[in-house]
């Protein structure tokens, strides 16, 4: 018997847990097992994003009955366009980090139990169809987070770190409000049952509903690291490990996805526009706080005295733009899509360059001004080069695609001509903070060289992001089409419903008699 | 009227939460999550509607439907909410303790942090 394609659907996330619990098991009798296994695994995860990216790119939304219950009865997992995108950055991302992470595992305990743990989060929070299983996949990557922050980590991380768990925590708290009122409107909480439910909502209930759905943004917006909920980010991402930090930098994105996810999948029929819940003025907070989050970010690249917080500002400004662009239309979204993946794998390889820059300083660290001469100048100049190009979107890279494609998509909208301004004006700022850093860190030196060399394994790091980066070059013409085709998916929210509410169990397996 | 104490209940529960989480020590920090989540929790129950002497249990000759029901779901939710928060009160507590005995203190601020800190030095 063939199995069934939708049956890959819950792999992303029972391998990694499985993956988990024997990483567990091992960690005493043979400790030296440990990354070997966890490398085999995320290769396995990164093959089996592919097999579901192509399966996505037919068109076709793939649904997984969990425990072969009914849709808005059970819980189901949705592959579609978005989430297969998702699942398959995660997978590089994972790859890069774990292999960067190969020396520093022995560092701290369970450090590849809780990677995977941390995987298996975010494939299910992709993944899920469900508002309540969203939470409990955010709590899971969430626990996986604090520790892998944490690993081996000293006095000021732990208070950053104690900051970053109570915020999260206190946004758990607000999302299962948000989760509760909207079940108790409509008495389900099915992303594709809330979805039509909530276009037939009667008026005396929209009131809470949309209530729910901006408590929902308040909780996506924190871990997006939106304008007044983002002070928590470049102090943790700044104290965490090289290799942490990188894997970190698809954190924000699992809030941006959310933040998607819920405005066109679940709230896209609601409404007197066909836009729901992000027409009129949902939208213009949502793009006025992106707005905000850019500038802000803009104003802490300029002012920080240090790399690795530098690159820790970079990651709001690249929130703030997507965050942004969701507001902007289809065409704009789709360009925002080519530009997450893109900023992601930047940011990522950005923060293993700095943290190695700053390994190989000496007691100076990652601080600007003086120091000593760098190991590998040119190798750490070079790859500091093309991340800082990358990432201030200059020509040969996918940034400059991916501002192009948001740029042009965002045309017809009113408030283009902001978005025009912010984009650009961070995008130079970026750049001439970065020279600064850049200049700072390698010319103006003195005296003979303290550190060692890039270990292998970060080098192997930055290998598999600037694949990535090359691929996501190379093919830009076809990834532009998926991404387009991704943002014409979320806009017609019926075909995930009709796909969800609409897929029979399996029939029980027929028992041949003896 | 139980409505009312039930909301209320909530409102002072969600009152003192907030009011501990926005202090400068872990400790009462620790406190208002703890607060914080119990208002959660009882709202999350709320949501599925407050019945009286109605089980969540179909019985023989009673039709089935929500009127002479408690809503089953809620109270699934709530016991996943509790178990969920128990584990990170925990965290926090161990982060918490930890962050003490290197830190000298349990302030989570910069500011009432440095202050401990040169304090002890």
């Amino acid at each position: 018997m063939m199995p069934m394609p939708d049956q890959w659907l819950i792999m992303p996330v029972v391998l990694p847990l499985l993956a988990a619990a024997l990483l567990l098991c091992i960690e005493r009798v043979r400790p030296n097992w440990q990354a070997p296994v966890s490398l085999v695994v995320t290769i396995a995860l990164l093959l089996l994003s592919m097999r579901l990216l192509a399966l996505a790119d037919t068109g076709r939304i793939g649904v997984y009955l969990l425990g072969n219950w009914q849709a808005p009865f059970g819980i189901v997992l949705v592959l579609d366009r978005l989430a297969a995108l998702m699942l398959g950055l995660t997978a590089v991302i994972a790859l890069a980090s774990l292999v960067a992470a190969w020396r520093m595992a022995g560092r701290g305990e369970h450090f590849h139990a809780f990677f995977q743990l941390q995987l298996a989060g975010l494939n299910g929070a992709f993944l899920t169809g469900d508002v309540f299983n969203l939470f409990v996949f955010f709590e899971v990557l969430l626990i996986a987070s604090y520790a892998l922050m944490l690993h081996g980590a000293g006095g000021r991380a732990l208070r950053t770190g104690l900051h970053f768990v109570v915020i999260n925590l206190v946004g758990a708290s607000l999302f299962l409000i948000a989760a509760s009122l909207l079940y108790g409107v409509t008495g389900t909480l099915n992303f594709a049952d809330l979805a039509a439910k909530l276009a037939i909502l009667p008026a005396w209930n929209a009131g809470l509903a949309r209530a729910a759905a901006l408590l929902l943004l308040v909780v996506f917006g924190v871990k997006a690291a939106l304008l007044p909920l983002g002070f928590w980010l470049p102090e943790t991402y700044g104290s965490a490990p090289g290799p942490v930090a990188a894997l970190f930098a698809i954190m924000t994105k699992v809030g941006i996805y959310a933040i998607i996810r819920v405005s066109f999948t679940v709230f896209g029929g609601m409404g007197d526009g066909s836009e729901g819940l992000l027409a009129g003025w949902g939208s213009s907070i949502l793009f006025a706080l992106g707005l905000s989050t850019i500038v802000l970010g803009a104003c802490g690249v300029l002012a920080t005295k240090r790399l690795i917080a530098l690159v820790a500002h970079l990651v709001l400004i690249s929130s703030g733009t997507l965050i942004a662009a969701t507001t902007l239309g289809a065409a704009a979204l789709g360009g925002a899509l080519y530009y997450l993946v893109h900023s992601t794998l930047t940011i990522a390889a950005l923060f293993l360059i700095a943290h190695a820059i700053a390994d190989q300083r000496g007691p100076r660290s990652d601080r600007f001004g003086n120091g000593p001469s760098l190991a590998q100048p040119v190798f750490l100049g070079l790859a500091f080069l093309i991340g800082a190009m990358g990432v201030a979107g200059l020509p040969p890279l996918s940034g400059f695609i991916g501002k192009v494609l948001m740029l042009q998509g965002s045309g017809q909208a009113p408030m283009a001509t902001w978005f025009w301004a912010g984009v650009l004006g961070s995008g130079l700022l970026a750049l001439f903070s970065l020279a600064r850093a850049g200049g700072s860190m390698f010319w103006k030196t003195h005296g003979a060289a303290v550190g060692l060399p890039v270990p292998a394994g970060t080098r192997t790091g930055l290998a598999v992001l600037g694949v990535a980066v090359l691929l996501w070059v190379v093919g830009a013409g076809s990834v532009a089409r998926f991404t387009r085709t991704t943002a014409e998916q979320l806009g017609q929210p019926q075909a995930y419903i009709d796909a969800v509410l609409r897929q029979v169990p399996q029939p029980p397996f027929a028992r041949s008699s003896p | 009227m139980t409505a009312l104490l039930f909301a209320s209940a909530i409102g002072v529960f969600t009152a003192c939460g907030v009011w501990l989480l926005l202090r400068a020590r872990t400790f009462d920090v620790v406190l208002g999550i703890t607060l914080f989540s119990y208002a959660v929790n009882l709202f999350i129950f709320a949501m599925g509607r407050l019945t009286f002497g109605a089980a969540a249990i179909l019985e023989q000759g009673k039709p089935a439907s929500l009127a002479h029901y408690a809503d089953p779901l809620p109270q699934a939710l709530v016991l996943t909410a509790i178990v969920i928060s128990f584990a990170m009160s925990a965290l926090v507590l161990t982060l918490a303790l930890k962050g003490r005995i290197v830190n000298h203190g349990d302030a989570c601020d910069e500011e009432t942090g440095s202050v401990l800190d040169n304090s002890h030095r």
